[in-house]
C-alpha cells in the first residue's frame, strides 16, 4: 500500500511538470506582443513600449528560459518587486474580466464547486440504482428500458439538452430560471448584513438564516444540475449493470442463493457491495469530471462559474484567461486524481498489487 | 482380425465441412474479424443505426439537390433572408434573394414559392439549409478528425508498445498529462489559441480535437500490440532478422489493428458532438457557417422565448441526436460483440 502511494505521488510533479509544459506550448502559438498581455493590463499604444515590455519580461529570450520566468517570475532588478510567475499565482491580467485571472478564478470557481457538489449526490445514487435495477432484471423490460436511455442519453448533447429543458422549464412553465439568484435574492447577498462564510452561496445562505435566499439558489441550479446527471446516469448505469451482472454469475452468490437467502438479501448484501469496487473509481471520475466539464452546462445555463468564464473568454481569444482556467483546472485535476486513485487502491486491493 | 479398408466415401465428412461455406470476405478479414463485421447487421439496434447512418449520407451527397446553395463556389455559407434578429416561423416565404428552387420543390407543393422551411434563425439565417449543409460538415470534420487521431494513435501506440521499456513509459506518461485537462476544456483552448493564427474556419476547431483525440488510441493499439508481439510467428521473424519497422508494420499490426480500426470508424458520432460542442461556444467557424452547434448557438439570446421559436433548438437538435445516434447504435452493438464474454453467442 505504502509503496503504491508512494509510486503514485511520485507521479504528481512530473504531470504538474508535463501541464505547465503543454500549456506554456500553447503559449508559444503566440506572437512576442500578445504574449506580453501576460504582464500589463493594456497593450501599449507605441512600439517602443511594447518592445520595452518583451525585453523586461524576457520574452525573446530562448525558450526554455522564457519557461522558467513564466513559471517562478522575474524579479525587477531595482525595486526587486516580483512579477508574473504562475507558482506564485499570478496568472496574468483577464481581458474580458477586467481583472487578473486569479481573482476572476477566486470569485467564480465557488459557484461552480457549490453547483457540481450538489450534482454529485444525485449523479451517484440514481445512477447506481439504475444500474442495480437493470441487472437484476436482466433482459426484461426494465434493462431495455434502461439500455435505451442509456443510448440516448449519450447521444444526446448537453446543450441540445440544456436548451431542451431551458424551453420547458423556463420558456413554457416559468419554473426554473437560468442564471444564478433572482435581481431580489442578489440584491439580499450583496447587502451588508450578508456574512460570507464559505462562498459557496447555499451554505452560506443556511449560515445566515436566508432559507428564502436557499431556496432561490437551489432553483436556480436544479436544471444544470438535471443537465450534468442525465449524462452520467446514462454511463453510470452501463458501468454498474454489467458489473452487477457480472457479480450476480459469481458462485458466492449462487451459495447464498442455495443456502435459502431472499433474494433482497442476496442483491442488496452479497451482490451489491463487491459490484460497487468499479463504480467507485467511475463515481472518483465523474465528481473530477464535473469540475472541468461544466463549461457547456454553465454557458447554456448563463451560470456564472469558472466554465461559462473559460467559454466566453475561449470565444473572444482572450487567450490569457482561458489559459489561467486551464492551470487552475490542470492542477485541481491532478490532486484530485490522485485522491481518487489512492481511494481506489483502499478500496480494492488488486490494484496495488498490480 | 478384419482388416479394416477405407470405403471411399467421404460424403459425411463433405457434408460437415460443407456446413460452414467460408467466403472470400472471411477468408480476407479471418474467422474472428468476420464475426465482429456479421455481428454488426444482426442486432435490431444496429440495424437501425446502420440506416439512420445511410440516410445520413445520402443527405450529404444530395445537399445541393435537396438545398440549393446561393453561390455553388461557397455552399456552407447559410443563405440569409434580410438581417432583422428575430427568427421567423417555419413555412414563412423568401423575400431577398432566394436561392434557386429545388428540383423536388415544385412537384410535391405545387408552387413556385420557395419558403423556410424549418423557419429562420436570428440573423435570418436558414434553419433548413443550415441542418441540411451540416451533414456534410458533420461528415467532414468527423472524417479528418477520427482518420488523423487513428493515424496518430496508431503509431505513438505501436512504437511504445513495440519498444516497450523507458520508450513505452515515457510515451504513456505525455499521454497521461494530455489526458489531465478535460478534453473539450483543452480542445477549446487550443482551438482559441490557434484561432487568431489561421483565421475563423474548420481548420482550428479540428485541429484541436486531433491534438487532444489520439490518446485512445495509442492506448488501445497499444494494448493489443503487447499481446500480439508474444506470438511465435514474430518470434520466428525476429530470429531470421526482419528489420524492427517491417516487424511491427507487416507481422504485429495487421493483426492487432482491427479492434482499433472498427472502435475508431465509429467514433465520428463523439467528433461531431464535440466539434457542435465548440462552435456551440462561439470558437472556431465564421459566422453564418452551415454547422449545427452554430445553428443552435444562435438559440441561446431567444431562452426567453423559446416556447415561441422552439424550431430553431428542435430541428438542428433533432439531426445532431440522430447523427450522433446513429454511430453510438453501432458501437454498442459492437461491444457486445467484442465482449469475450459473449464470443460464440452471436
Amino acid at each position: 500500500m505504502i509503496t503504491y502511494i508512494i509510486r503514485r505521488l511520485l507521479l504528481v510533479p512530473f504531470l504538474l511538470f508535463g501541464v505547465t509544459v503543454l500549456i506554456f506550448g500553447m503559449l508559444q502559438f503566440l506572437t512576442p506582443v500578445e504574449r506580453s498581455a501576460l504582464y500589463v493590463r493594456d497593450i501599449p499604444k507605441t512600439s517602443k513600449q511594447v518592445d520595452g515590455i518583451i525585453l523586461k519580461y524576457g520574452l525573446d529570450k530562448p525558450i526554455h528560459i522564457q519557461y522558467w520566468r513564466w513559471l517562478v517570475g522575474t524579479i525587477d532588478p531595482v525595486t526587486g518587486n516580483r512579477t508574473g510567475g504562475i507558482i506564485y499565482g499570478d496568472f496574468g491580467w483577464s481581458r474580458t474580466g477586467s481583472q487578473p485571472v486569479v481573482e476572476l478564478i477566486k470569485t467564480r470557481f465557488p459557484n461552480t464547486l457549490d453547483l457540481t457538489l450538489w450534482a454529485v449526490a444525485p449523479i451517484i445514487l440514481v445512477g447506481i440504482w439504475l444500474g442495480v435495477q437493470a441487472a437484476v432484471h436482466h433482459n426484461g423490460f426494465i434493462d431495455q428500458a434502461g439500455r435505451m436511455f442509456s443510448i440516448v442519453g449519450t447521444s444526446f448533447p448537453t446543450f441540445v439538452f440544456g436548451l431542451l429543458v431551458l424551453m420547458i422549464f423556463y420558456a413554457n412553465l416559468q419554473w426554473f430560471p437560468p442564471g444564478r439568484l433572482s435581481t431580489s435574492m442578489q440584491a439580499v447577498v450583496n447587502a451588508e448584513g450578508f456574512r460570507s462564510y464559505t462562498s459557496l452561496l447555499t451554505i452560506d445562505s443556511l449560515l445566515n438564516g436566508r432559507f428564502d435566499v436557499f431556496i432561490d439558489a437551489l432553483k436556480h441550479m436544479i436544471l444544470p444540475i438535471l443537465t450534468l446527471s442525465y449524462i452520467s446516469w446514462a454511463t453510470f448505469l452501463r458501468v454498474t449493470r454489467s458489473s452487477m451482472l457480472e457479480t450476480l454469475r459469481q458462485e458466492y452468490v449462487t451459495t447464498a442463493r442455495a443456502k435459502g437467502l431472499s433474494e433482497r438479501d442476496v442483491i442488496f448484501k452479497h451482490a451489491r457491495p463487491n459490484a460497487m469496487i468499479s463504480v467507485v473509481t467511475l463515481a472518483g471520475f465523474t465528481v473530477v469530471g464535473l469540475m472541468g466539464g461544466v463549461v457547456i452546462t454553465e454557458t447554456v445555463f448563463d451560470y456564472p462559474g469558472i466554465g461559462k468564464e473559460a467559454a466566453e473568454a475561449a470565444s473572444q481569444l482572450d487567450v490569457v484567461t482561458v489559459l489561467g482556467f486551464a492551470l487552475f483546472n490542470g492542477f485541481i485535476l491532478i490532486i484530485a486524481n490522485l485522491v481518487v486513485d489512492i481511494l481506489y487502491a483502499v478500496v480494492d486491493p488488486r490494484v496495488r498489487l498490480a | 482380425m478384419t482388416e479394416v479398408v477405407p470405403s471411399g466415401d467421404n460424403t459425411l465428412l463433405a457434408d460437415a465441412v460443407a456446413m460452414r461455406k467460408v467466403g472470400r470476405l472471411e477468408r480476407f478479414l479471418g474467422p474472428e474479424n468476420y464475426r465482429v463485421l456479421v455481428g454488426l447487421f444482426k442486432t435490431p439496434a444496429s440495424i437501425v443505426g446502420f440506416a439512420l447512418i445511410v440516410l445520413f449520407v445520402a443527405i450529404a451527397f444530395l445537399a445541393p439537390w435537396i438545398a440549393p446553395p446561393l453561390n455553388p463556389n461557397d455552399p456552407y455559407k447559410i443563405p440569409r433572408d434580410g438581417f432583422s434578429a428575430e427568427p421567423r416561423p417555419m413555412g414563412s416565404e423568401w423575400r431577398v434573394r432566394p436561392p434557386d428552387l429545388p428540383v423536388w420543390w415544385k412537384p410535391i407543393m405545387k408552387t413556385d414559392q420557395w419558403v423556410h422551411i424549418l423557419g429562420t434563425s436570428q440573423g435570418q439565417y436558414d434553419v433548413f439549409y443550415g441542418v441540411i449543409w451540416g451533414v456534410r460538415t458533420a461528415f467532414k470534420t468527423g472524417l479528418i478528425v477520427v482518420l488523423s487521431t487513428f493515424l496518430i494513435g496508431v503509431v505513438i501506440g505501436s512504437v511504445s508498445a513495440y519498444y516497450g521499456g523507458l520508450v513505452d513509459n515515457i510515451i504513456m506518461r505525455i499521454v497521461d498529462v494530455f489526458l489531465t485537462l478535460p478534453f473539450l476544456l483543452a480542445a477549446m483552448i487550443l482551438a482559441a489559441v490557434l484561432t487568431p493564427k489561421i483565421g475563423r474556419s474548420l481548420v482550428p476547431s479540428i485541429l484541436a480535437l486531433i491534438a487532444f483525440g489520439w490518446m485512445s488510441y495509442a492506448r488501445i493499439i497499444r494494448g493489443d500490440i503487447l499481446s500480439t508481439k508474444e506470438r511465435d510467428y514474430v518470434m520466428a521473424a525476429r530470429v531470421i532478422g526482419v528489420r524492427d519497422s517491417r516487424i511491427l508494420f507487416r507481422h504485429i499490426l495487421p493483426n492487432a489493428i482491427f479492434p482499433t480500426l472498427v472502435l475508431a470508424s465509429l467514433a465520428i458520432g463523439d467528433v461531431t458532438l464535440s466539434f457542435a460542442a465548440l462552435s456551440f461556444l462561439g470558437i472556431g467557424t465564421e459566422m453564418g457557417y452551415a454547422d449545427w452547434g452554430q445553428v443552435l448557438s444562435f438559440a441561446r439570446n431567444w431562452i426567453i422565448s423559446l416556447d415561441q421559436y422552439w424550431y430553431i433548438v428542435i430541428w438542428p437538435g433533432l439531426t445532431l441526436v440522430l447523427f450522433v445516434m446513429g454511430w453510438n447504435l453501432l458501437g454498442d452493438a459492437l461491444r457486445d460483440i467484442l465482449d469475450p464474454r459473449m464470443r460464440g453467442k452471436t
